[in-house]
């Protein structure tokens, strides 16, 4: 506010200066401009020339405002049409500001003059002046006018402060208790967005998305909580009991062996699940995104079809590999690599003998670059296809197996991590598996 | 051949310097980093074990000391931290190779072993001979006893670290490492399979196996006799 109050004295005053300056000069070049001219007059006409002149010039209606003063050196006048020389005149000084009346309106108030005086050979006086009224009337309406002008300013930029300050203060307010509303515990709590798009709003929407996303690494906490028990606790327990029925046997060595044996067969299974469990939960939290580079998903889905390879056969299947369009993306290598990995083993897994695995990378009719995964194999029913990619998911009779439901919730975390879509189809026979890139 | 163990964990400590004594290498132990630091600025060794999370410190911190003295010494990195970004930080940092918590001690073994060949300096040659075995970098061709080996690339690439660590074990995750810089594991036995291909082009036709699989490790490329 003091800011703004300072700029607009400071135009107003500019304004005042210069306009009320120019007048103000230009009134006095007038004046000289006259003096010099009767100079001129005396220097060529001597006094009686002079006499004449300002008769003339006083006696001119059209030179009404002007004064003109001759005397002799003891100040009697000569002639002009003042009727004597001004007091404040008196010692010639360059300058002077007096007041004088007219004869004809006696009754009006004095009217303001400003003069120049100038001394003659002989000693005489002479005076040239304005009538300065009209200007002084005209300097103070702008000087109104200014004053006015500030007042309203004022007036205006102080009310609109303090709108512009109350809604400020009301937005803030709001955010405020949100936020409190938030640090108490519920955690649902989103700002106001009032969808004006203004600076309020991008920040509320901005808290939004934040909120959002913290919420989203919160459930993944407590999803790999959840899977930790879920997963963990029933491969540790059958170690454990394994370990207490060898205790409990008492047999020989050899049957000690076979079940120490076992059981680091087992803590290696667990190992691969806490593995794939913290490789999700790491997936998910998005802090590898700052490593991403340029992918060329062609030679990704090449090298690791070649890797397959030999394991396809040995199966009795076929795997076939299809790149089209030099597809791209950003993304990490090994992670992504690892997803089409997951993929293949489960492809190699249900795909029957004698079925085909197909691996392909290509660009999309939209654009977006795509991997697919397709097999030959039983499929997903497609209730199910939703509920395979969420983390606990696995189909009932996969339960056995160790480790294969986790592939596919891994697949599904990679993918949110590229920002890429997966999606399970029907092969008509068997699964497709589909995997959509953003544009770069 | 010496080795610094730097590890503040005295059970996994202990449980470590047991295993690797037994196979026959001489260990020194430090708890700390200071300790090891002192140790390893004033002895000198083979090879270093070392692990990331030490009190108050990050192992990593040890290695880039080293290496801004100008030590050489290969280091194996242990950490419990795994992602693949970490493991590039640990070898940024000046380690030559890294291995996460949990590990088998069959594949820390593997891993030393590796290192400290590669310690010992690799001449550049163009040929690598192991046995009747032969196979030239240049020419890219395989031959045992004379007998030219039809090998695909990826083959090619595997049997070459094979036999550039001859005699000792090579782990499936060395292989997916080296060969296709894979840092994961997939569940398909596709090392496996590979690797029964590769010995079935290389042994099929002689009587004595070169490629072996050592249960519970790797497999080992080793001369016969």
């Amino acid at each position: 506010m003091a800011v703004f109050g300072l700029s607009v004295c400071g135009v107003l005053a500019f304004v005042y200066w210069s306009t009320v300056s120019v007048i103000d000069d230009q009134s006095d070049a007038t004046i000289e401009a006259e003096i010099a001219g009767l100079a001129e007059q005396y220097a060529e006409g001597g006094l009686p020339g002079l006499v004449e002149i300002i008769r003339a010039r006083s006696a001119d209606e059209a030179r009404r405002r002007d004064i003109y003063l001759l005397t002799d050196p003891l100040l009697n006048p000569l002639a002009g049409n003042l009727t004597r020389w001004p007091d404040e005149a008196r010692g010639d000084p360059r300058w002077v500001d007096f007041r004088i009346q007219y004869a004809r309106t006696p009754e009006a108030p004095p009217q303001v003059a400003r003069a120049r005086t100038f001394r003659l050979q002989g000693g005489f006086h002479l005076l040239v002046g304005r009538d300065l009224t009209e200007r002084v009337a005209f300097r103070d309406t702008i000087t109104n006018a200014l004053i006015w002008a500030l007042v309203i300013t004022v007036a205006l930029g102080l009310g609109g402060g303090l709108l512009l300050s109350r809604n400020f203060l009301r937005r803030l307010d709001a955010i405020n208790e949100g936020s409190r509303a938030i640090l108490h515990g519920d955690l649902t709590q989103r700002m106001p967005v009032t969808g004006s798009g203004d600076e309020y709003d991008r920040l509320a929407q901005n808290l939004n998305d934040m909120l959002d996303q913290i919420a989203r690494l919160m459930e993944g906490m407590r999803g790999v909580a959840n899977d930790i028990a879920h997963d963990l606790r029933s491969p540790i327990s059958r170690l454990r009991s394994r370990l207490e029925l060898t205790l409990m046997d008492q047999g020989e060595p050899a049957k000690y062996r076979a079940a120490l044996e076992k059981t680091i067969e087992e803590a290696d299974a667990i190992l691969e699940t806490f593995n794939a469990l913290l490789a999700i939960a790491l997936a998910e939290s998005g802090a590898l995104r700052e490593s991403f580079e340029r992918l060329d998903l062609g030679a990704l889905v090449r090298d690791a079809a070649e890797l397959y390879q030999a394991a396809a056969e040995e199966l009795g299947q076929r795997l076939e590999v299809d790149v089209e369009d030099a597809p791209a993306a950003m993304g990490d290598r090994n992670l992504l690599s690892q997803a089409v990995a997951n993929l293949l083993d489960n492809a190699l897994k249900y795909a029957p003998k004698g079925g085909t695995i197909r691996l392909s990378a290509q660009i999309a009719a939209s654009g977006r670059a795509e991997i697919i995964v397709t097999d030959t194999g039983p499929g997903i029913p497609a209730e199910a296809r939703r509920r395979v990619l969420e983390r606990f998911a696995r189909l009932d009779s996969s339960r056995s197996t160790r480790g294969s439901g986790l592939g596919l919730s891994q697949v599904a975390a990679i993918a949110r991590l590229h920002d890429a879509d997966v999606s399970l189809e029907d092969n008509a026979p068997g699964l497709r598996v589909r995997l959509n890139f953003p544009e770069l | 051949m010496r080795i610094l163990l730097i590890e503040d964990d005295a059970e996994a400590a202990a449980f470590l310097a047991k295993g690797l004594k037994e196979c026959g290498f001489v260990i020194d132990h430090a708890a700390t980093g200071p300790d090891g630091l002192h140790l390893a600025t004033t002895e000198r060794y083979d090879a270093m074990v070392v692990d990331r999370m030490l009190p108050g410190m990050d192992g990593l911190h040890i290695v880039e000391l080293l290496r801004k003295e100008g030590n050489t010494t290969p280091v194996l990195i242990l950490s419990a931290m795994g992602g693949v970004d970490e493991r590039v930080k640990g070898l940024r940092a000046g380690g030559d190779d890294y291995l996460t918590k949990p590990y088998a001690f069959s594949e820390l073994h593997a891993r030393l072993e590796a290192l400290l060949r590669r310690g010992r300096g690799t001449p550049a040659e163009t040929k690598l001979r192991v046995g009747d075995l032969e196979l030239d970098l240049m020419a890219r061709t395989v031959t045992r006893a004379g007998r030219p080996i039809d090998l695909l690339p990826r083959e090619f690439q595997i049997l070459e670290f094979l036999m550039r660590h001859s005699g000792q074990v090579v782990t499936r995750t060395m292989l997916l490492e080296h060969v296709w810089n894979y840092h994961f594991d997939p569940k398909t036995g596709v090392i496996d399979v590979q690797i029964s291909r590769l010995r079935q082009k290389l042994d099929k036709d002689f009587d004595q196996p070169m490629l072996h699989t050592v249960r519970g490790a790797g497999y080992c490329l080793r001369a016969p006799g």
